[in-house]
């Protein structure tokens, strides 16, 4: 490991100062001469056939420039991308623009392009359509039954696709349980809710082709995508993403909106901007989680868990989006959580609803997991009237067991679970607060206090590389270019940090370029916590390749044998004559002069050879009023393992956003549709996201167990917070109700649903006493 | 349509007349007429202050108001805050503690945390939540945002006698 000066450091970000005077560019700030506005008439059913489509009027309007149905699309750009390496997996045609039926309230089936955007709206409120309502499912238990309303008639049963796993004697283990503990579970639709919403420039000449600003988390991937979509060549495909106002997984996708502009900007040789309003987001940008499932553990008296089945039905939506079908395995593979349990049967079987698509939001998968298996072991441990924190110790596997193998075939690269608990509880003062609890209940108050203990899968690895490039040019500026395109974490700082110290030179002279395919070789892009502990080190690798070249030039410029040249306290010197030293910097500048080379350049590509399994342990505390549902939130306690940090800052800074995620699917944030499929948590005024009063201070603190797999020992930190933060928020609340006879509650745990759990406890200890 | 309006409003210190559908959004006034694209939308429902700036003093949701209904007010945006290369205070704490991440709420959170601060020189850290309930921020669990209102607030409150004597 190199030895650190930035590395490690509190160092103060250089994103920040244009985005805190509001000159950073997000893709709506972006002006082209020229420039023309779309705007998207939705489908209001969640499901019906389209008869006709009437848009003389629209065409009609003054300042309306064109305007275009699926219909008349249908042949000119394919259907939208999935991945598909499940073969069960259902791939209906999902089309930028709906042909002639509707399967979700939001589906894009109309486009109008106008001088301006009132006017495009405008024109929109002039089509007419003539739709037929069909019958909606909206509930995914019920879509896999007989009688549900078929999706897409090639698939009457309406299910998008299966995935299972049975691996260790799990029928055996139940033989031998002395308990067995059951609990059903429901994870609900969560909104990502970026702050900025999605939005598409799109921009053609013949000259320079197609170039494409959009709000995303992966534009290489985007470009690849459009390209096939148009049926363009990809060198004739140029995809920027500017700033981008956040994405938690819902920017990690190919969107109906993005070949949709393309083809407009084709087809109308002027620039075409839409920008997404919040209504369209909370319908047509991908939801999270949505997953419903039955779980049952066969545990031992001492609370050892011999083995876990698991059956769920995953809520995908109409079609699949890019990611949709690898999410719900990822639950299944976590489902162990960080407990050694030597058998385990999973079933998922994921259905077609007449709704949004489900797909990748911060976590992805691994909070569901992290979700059955915490509140899981809560429910053994009351069932078996002992600790929650005994149970967890209990099934620890031990440092000394790492590399560990999970019954799900996973192998965790590396951990100290019982270092990050016993941490946590001694930070938070576990045994007083047990106490406090306790005298609190004398006094009919409700205390609760809520134990997470979690591993995550991070760094996505075999199958998933990232691309670096260093360049140190002659004038002594150093260009970093990384294919991570990062929204928010900060590596043009973190990037800056790594390759200073490892080059030895001024941070100020390192500046970090991603985000667009015309100035970044390749990529991938920022997603599961992969941009440093991938992205970071092909940067390191370039840079040191880097070295290696300056060590060649610096031989030729000091007239000494490569080999007698190292490399010591940022310079490179002659063996033994440390006072003939140079700098990285005066060897590009000096090979220029000399005409050796232009330019100290390298890149590489990495890809890591197995994933990251990040860890921590969150306790929450919380006191409830019986009379209103209220929580207060009194105590809330992080420790996190994401190996070596770059930047505490950034760190924390990520933990904390994600712990108020992971919070807020606790306690308020829901996608609800009705029955008939009406989106009716449509806009902020109904959709709750977290806000400022809502949160509590946290109190974070970490453990650091580098990660073998990569030379910096990084594991990733960006889900960590919402991963460990809703299990202990949820587990708190029910140990406060405890005394109520409430032993589980779904989510999210609004004051009605809490007061509704009083108010039945209280009615039921009345009816006793009559 | 209906016909054009004209207005004068003073943006960031400097007068200008416009004239403006009396539909047009004060926020697109500001983004695409003058060319201000600091101001944010976040969710045409006055919910996520994306969209905040000062008009004649008052913290306002810039998507909720008519450009028309601003008619001879002064505006000031994220872009009139500091005063040349010098940032104001509060974007100096903001930048400082780590107060933004993705950067799309941050000039409305600046502006509210700027009325907060011109009302209320020292508040505590639940009046500081509370001024800033009606921004949403999705990055960064808030606590960031809360600490460089705090700081901003010390550096901002006029020194001690004392310490001007030292001076």
């Amino acid at each position: 490991m190199p030895v650190s000066k930035l590395v490690g450091a509190k160092v103060k970000r250089r994103e920040d100062p244009s985005l805190i005077r509001g000159v950073g560019e997000y893709v709506d700030d972006v002006k082209l001469p020229g420039i023309l506005h779309a705007a998207i008439l939705r489908s209001p059913h969640a499901h019906a056939k389209i008869n006709r489509i009437a848009v003389g009027a629209a065409r009609q309007l003054a300042g309306v420039v064109a305007v275009y149905t699926g219909a008349e699309l249908k042949n000119r750009i394919g259907t939208l991308p999935t991945t598909a390496d499940n073969p069960t997996l259902r791939i209906p045609d999902h089309r930028a623009l709906a042909v002639d039926k509707t399967c979700y309230v939001g589906e894009p089936v109309a486009a109008v392009v106008a001088e301006d955007r009132y006017t495009a709206r405008d024109g929109v409120d002039l089509i007419e359509v003539d739709y037929e309502p069909l019958p909606a499912v909206t509930d995914p238990e019920k879509a896999l039954t007989a009688a549900s309303p078929v999706i897409h008639a090639q698939w009457p049963d309406n299910l998008a696709f299966r995935w299972q796993q049975e691996r260790g004697n799990v029928a055996g283990a139940f033989k031998q349980a002395d308990k067995i503990v059951k609990q059903r579970l429901v994870h609900q639709r969560l909104a990502p809710i970026a702050m900025e919403t999605r939005g598409v420039l799109a921009n053609y000449s013949d000259t320079q082709g197609l170039c494409v600003w959009t709000s995303t988390q992966i534009p290489h991937l985007v470009k690849g995508h459009l390209a096939n979509l148009l049926k363009l060549p990809e060198t004739r495909v140029r995809v920027i993403a500017p700033e981008v106002g956040g994405g938690f997984g819902s920017k990690l996708n190919v969107y109906a909106e993005e070949p949709l502009l393309a083809f407009l900007a084709l087809e109308l040789k002027r620039p075409v901007k839409w920008i997404e309003e919040r209504r369209e987001n909370i319908q047509a940008t991908i939801h999270g989680r949505g997953q419903v499932g039955e779980v049952e553990a066969a545990v031992k008296k001492d609370g050892r868990v011999l083995a876990l089945r698991y059956n769920v039905i995953a809520d995908i939506g109409a079609y699949h989006q890019l990611f949709t079908p690898a999410i719900p395995p990822f639950t299944g593979l976590m489902l162990s959580g960080c407990y050694k349990i030597p058998a385990i049967g999973i079933a998922v079987r994921a259905a077609f609803t007449n709704k949004m698509s489900t797909d990748a939001y911060r976590g992805a998968g691994r909070p569901e997991a992290t979700y059955v298996i915490e509140r899981l072991m809560d429910r053994v441990a009351r069932e078996l009237k002992l600790d929650p924190v005994k149970v967890r110790q209990r099934n620890f596997p031990k440092p000394a067991e790492f590399p560990f193998k999970t019954a799900t075939g996973l192998v965790y690269d590396s951990g100290n679970y019982e270092l990050a608990l016993s941490k946590a509880l001694k930070l938070v003062g576990y045994d007083k607060l047990r106490a406090e609890q306790k005298r609190a209940r004398g006094k009919g108050r409700y205390l609760g206090i809520g134990v997470s203990t979690y591993v995550e899968i991070c760094a996505m690895g075999p199958g998933f590389w990232e691309y670096g490039k260093v360049d140190v040019k002659a004038d002594g500026k150093v260009k970093v270019y990384s294919g991570a395109s990062p929204h928010g974490q900060g590596q043009k700082t973190s990037f800056a940090q790594i390759v200073a110290d490892q080059l030895g030179v001024d941070f100020d002279d390192v500046e970090v370029l991603h985000g667009d395919t015309g100035t970044v070789a390749k990529g991938m892009g920022t997603f599961g916590s992969r941009a440093t502990a991938v992205g970071g080190i092909a940067i390191y690798h370039a840079a040191e390749e880097v070295k290696k070249k300056a060590q060649e030039l610096a031989a030729q410029l000091l007239e000494a044998a490569t080999e007698d040249v190292v490399f010591s306290d940022d310079k490179f010197i002659v063996k033994g004559v440390p006072r003939k030293g140079m700098t990285i910097q005066q060897i590009a500048r000096q090979a220029a002069a000399a005409n050796l080379a232009s330019e100290i350049s390298a890149d590489s590509t990495f890809e890591p050879s197995n994933f990251t399994f990040p860890f921590g342990t969150h306790i929450c505390v919380v006191e409830i009023e019986p009379e209103t549902g209220q929580i207060e939130i009194k105590k809330y306690l992080a420790v996190d393992d994401c190996g070596k940090v770059i930047n505490p800052l950034l760190a924390d800074g990520q933990v904390q956003g994600g712990i108020a995620q992971g919070l807020g699917q606790a306690l308020y944030e829901a996608v609800v549709y009705d029955d008939n499929g009406q989106l009716t948590t449509g806009s902020l005024m109904d959709y709750a996201v977290p806000r400022a009063a809502d949160l509590p201070r946290f109190q974070l603190a970490h453990t650091e167990t580098p990660t073998p797999v990569n030379p910096l020992g990084i594991k990733g930190i960006g889900e960590a917070g919402t991963i460990g933060s809703t299990p202990a928020v949820v587990s708190a609340v029910i140990d406060a109700l405890a005394p109520l006879g409430v032993s589980h509650l779904d989510m999210p745990l609004t004051p009605q649903k809490i007061w509704r759990a009083c108010q039945a406890s209280t009615a039921a200890k009345k009816r006793v006493r009559k | 349509m209906a016909t054009k309006k004209p207005i004068t409003l003073s943006i960031n210190g400097s007068e200008k007349s416009y004239e403006v559908e009396p539909r047009l959004l004060l926020v697109h006034l500001l983004r695409d007429v003058a060319g201000l694209t600091g101001t944010h939308i976040g969710c045409d429902t006055s919910i996520c202050g994306a969209c905040t700036v000062m008009l004649n003093g008052n913290a306002v949701k810039s998507c909720t108001v008519l450009a028309v209904q601003a008619d001879g007010g002064e505006v000031l945006t994220i872009e009139g805050l500091a005063r040349g290369v010098k940032l104001h205070p509060i974007q100096e704490a903001f930048w400082e503690c780590h107060g933004l991440q993705c950067g799309f709420c941050t000039p409305g959170m600046i502006l509210s945390a700027h009325q907060l601060l011109q009302r209320n020189p020292k508040p505590t850290e639940t009046e500081i939540r509370h001024a800033i309930d009606g921004n949403l921020c999705r990055c960064t669990g808030y606590q960031h945002i809360v600490d460089a209102v705090q700081q901003a607030a010390k550096q901002m409150r006029p020194k001690t006698k004392s310490v001007r004597r030292k001076a």
